[in-house]
């Protein structure tokens, strides 16, 4: 057996061999120390890989720059001969230019699988039996109708069972399913989120609800490295369908450790799908395909829509697909893109715009990742005019990534610099003044609106 | 030096569990060759001196039972009844890696051998271990969820998040604390405070013991007892390992943490060769019997190491597959 120079960290190529503590002749157990190498970090001790007889010493102690896998010994191992090494070359791939180099462009062929798939026959058209009620009770629905359809769906959370959740999105749930399937956990989000995980790598599918989204940091490891990560570094074996839901984003006076957006967070990383819906329909057929989803869902709610109303199909099989994005106002002259609690602030700014005389497109994304990119750059090539909305801190937002995206997409047709209204870089603020001074409000909107209509 | 213990395995399942035994000792070691020829990147964490650990537990677990673990992972996916093969080719990032290549050394599972990773990150390896533990009992799966983890992680806030979940919601798992004294470079009673660090999941009510690790027969009959326990109480159980990594943290540690006496003195108790020695005296079982599994072996390592160099790189249509399913 040859002893060839070893790689004795990721960057060593070459080594110094500092002293032989074996001869020639001498008998050698799997482990004993041969000899000392200096690598680039530390000395090393080389240490025997077989039980053996030290045959030959090739490279004498002192010498330095000793390439890595110089033969430095041979070793002769009982019932073997002096083998040959095995001499295959890693067949080095050509670099390989993937669509332009830019992978984060929609060509980049990232499959998302069954996801568009399943659902793309989307049930809007069909006529539901429709009741106007809040997102709080939309939520509640699409939770108790996934719960009875699929005995794998369970419940868990601070406060979801016995209190009725902390936001009544869960009321009444315990009930109905019992304590084996809504579970009130301890305050320990890192916890009880790994648990829910685990639970979903063996093929539950778990909610697991964060009594406020800002609570989930103290998990983020587990969604970010065990949840978004596990089906790729397990080359497809190891699938994890969990929920993640809970209010995010600024609700009102509750300062800054409980008033944050974490959409550009979640959406940063691959392997999570990241939902936020903007009303009470939507919220439903969004949760219900999200749980039925098999990958990690961030669904992201907000405390301030729970009580607005829509008219929400009753049936259970409604459902709204994930990736698809929802044009509210159709106009010509200028695309507004928001989602979740600023897809309500846009709104609010309408008929300021609309008095301008300008007739804006209105989206609301509801899914950010995947994002219905053919949808808004439909829009974009009509409108050649954009404002993007987002409660969140604009520094290296969402926002600013889809403005990436539009310029990189829609290049030839965009009329003015895109304008992305955010919230200001600082901690939320408790003061009522300051705290709309920090989110984007309706003057933001309409004159962002006007600046890339060239409007005075 | 080992008492014979009061349950039975057979001569036959002996020899079968230290061949287990062996093959991690030589897969572990061509790990090492492979490493130094640059044929394996990155980070690789040897389990060469805890080989009686992850046996000792084989001894006890059903086919169904289900595995999780840190980094430190290969012997772990070997006993469960991965082919060496695919766990090496894992190792070289080829294309007939476990992973297919996509996850390295430390990102390694197997659900048709109930074998759930293969985790990087110290510590989150055991909420996940709870909530496999959960879905059995969720199920009414008579299975239990053994959970490994190292010293280091026993100081990580997590875990014990982790024991007041398990043993309020009673739920089947077996922690299993591989205490081989350092976390990285840092020793134990550098990191530790208090008395042992099975005690820590005591005061959540989890019963719990520290047995010699270095022993296949006291892994074993602690191993039993632990199962038993869970089977018959419902509840979680923890066991304290003593044991000891003959090798560095990973392959770039030169070790100056502990002393070569502390080492050498510590390789007088090699598990591999006690539980050889042992089958000798004690079994009186046959020299040849363990030659010819050591010959078999070592072959068969030979033609791991041949595949896993012959398998060739991920396509690279890999890159962009299995983000979403």
């Amino acid at each position: 057996m040859k002893i060839l120079l070893p790689a004795l960290s990721p960057t060593m190529e070459t080594g110094n061999l500092v002293k032989w503590l074996v001869k020639e002749g001498d008998d050698v157990l799997s482990g004993d120390i041969l000899a000392e190498i200096e690598t680039d970090k530390a000395t090393m001790e080389l240490e025997s890989p077989d039980d053996g007889k030290i045959e030959k010493i090739l490279v004498k102690e002192g010498s330095e720059n000793i390439i890595v896998n110089t033969e430095i010994a041979l070793l002769s191992v009982e019932g073997e001969e002096i083998e040959e090494k095995i001499e295959k070359p890693i067949e080095s791939s050509p670099p390989v230019i993937l669509n332009g180099a830019d992978t984060n462009t929609k060509e980049n062929n990232i499959s998302m699988g069954s996801l568009l798939k399943e659902q793309s026959n989307s049930l809007e058209t069909k006529n539901w039996s429709e009741k106007e009620i809040t997102m709080r009770e939309a939520l509640n629905q699409a939770i108790e109708e996934e719960m009875i359809l699929d005995k794998d769906v369970f419940l868990l959370g601070e406060e979801v069972a016995e209190y009725d959740g902390a936001y009544k999105v869960t009321q009444g749930l315990l009930d109905k399913f019992g304590s084996k399937r809504v579970l009130d956990t301890p305050i320990s989000e890192h916890g009880f989120t790994g648990l829910a995980i685990g639970a979903a790598m063996s093929g539950l599918k778990p909610i697991c609800e964060f009594m406020t989204f800002n609570f989930s940091m103290q998990a983020i490891d587990q969604i970010v490295n065990s949840a978004a990560k596990s089906l790729y570094m397990s080359g497809g074996e190891i699938n994890v369908p969990i929920v993640f839901r809970g209010p995010n984003g600024a609700a009102a006076r509750v300062g800054a450790q409980h008033s944050q957006c974490f959409i550009s967070w979640f959406s940063h990383i691959p392997g999570l799908l990241v939902v936020a819906p903007s009303n009470a329909r939507d919220a439903k057929g969004l949760l219900k395909s999200s749980i039925r989803n098999p990958n990690p869902v961030v669904f992201l709610e907000h405390e301030l829509l729970y009580k607005e109303k829509s008219n929400v199909p009753e049936e259970n099989d409604f459902l709204i697909p994930i990736g698809k994005a929802n044009l509210i106002k159709e106009g010509s002259d200028v695309t507004i893109i928001g989602f979740s609690m600023s897809v309500q602030r846009i709104l609010n700014a309408l008929p300021s715009i609309e008095k301008l005389g300008i007739k804006p497109d209105i989206i609301d994304l509801r899914s950010i990742k995947p994002l219905d990119e053919d949808l808004i750059y439909k829009s974009v090539k009509k409108t050649n005019r954009v404002v993007i909305v987002e409660d969140g801190w604009g520094n290296t937002s969402f926002g600013s990534h889809l403005s990436y995206l539009i310029q990189s997409n829609c290049f030839d047709y965009l009329d003015s610099e895109i304008i992305k209204v955010s919230g200001k870089d600082v901690p939320m603020p408790y003061a009522e003044n300051l705290e709309k001074l920090a989110l984007p409000n309706t003057d933001e909107i309409t004159s962002a609106v006007k600046k890339v209509s060239y409007t005075n | 030096m080992n008492k014979k213990i009061s349950n039975s395995f057979s001569n036959d399942q002996l020899l079968k569990f230290y061949e287990k035994m062996f093959l991690i000792r030589k897969f572990e070691e061509k790990a090492a060759q492979l490493y130094g020829a640059g044929k394996i990147g990155g980070f690789c964490h040897l389990y060469i001196g805890q080989e009686a650990v992850v046996i000792g537990i084989l001894s006890s677990i059903n086919s169904e039972d289900t595995v999780i673990t840190a980094y430190r992972d290969h012997g772990h996916i070997l006993a469960r009844g991965v082919d060496p093969k695919s766990v090496m080719s894992e190792l070289t990032g080829r294309k007939d890696g476990i992973s297919k290549g996509k996850g390295g050394s430390m990102h390694m599972f197997s659900k048709a051998n109930r074998f759930y990773g293969g985790h990087g990150i110290v510590g989150a390896q055991v909420p996940l271990g709870v909530g496999i533990g959960f879905a059995h009992k969720y199920r009414n799966e008579k299975k239990i969820s053994r959970v490994y983890l190292g010293d280091g992680a026993m100081s990580n806030g997590q875990v014990f998040e982790a024991f007041n979940l398990a043993s309020l919601w009673e739920l089947p798992v077996l922690f299993i604390i591989e205490n081989n004294k350092y976390g990285m470079g840092t020793s134990i009673g550098r990191s530790a405070a208090g008395n042992e660090l099975f005690e820590r999941a005591t005061v959540f009510g989890i019963k719990g013991e520290k047995v010699d690790g270095m022993n296949f027969f006291t892994v074993s009959d602690a191993a039993i007892r632990a199962r038993d326990y869970i089977n018959n109480n419902s509840k979680p159980y923890i066991i304290e390992m003593d044991t000891y990594r003959f090798r560095g943290h990973s392959m770039s540690d030169p070790g100056l943490y502990r002393s070569k006496d502390e080492v050498n003195k510590m390789k007088e108790i090699d598990p591999v060769l006690m539980m050889k020695e042992t089958l000798l005296k004690e079994y009186k079982l046959h020299e040849d019997s363990i030659k010819d599994i050591e010959i078999d072996i070592k072959k068969q390592i030979k033609d791991v190491e041949k595949f896993s160099l012959d398998s060739p790189l991920p396509e690279i249509k890999e890159l962009f597959t299995e983000v979403y399913l």
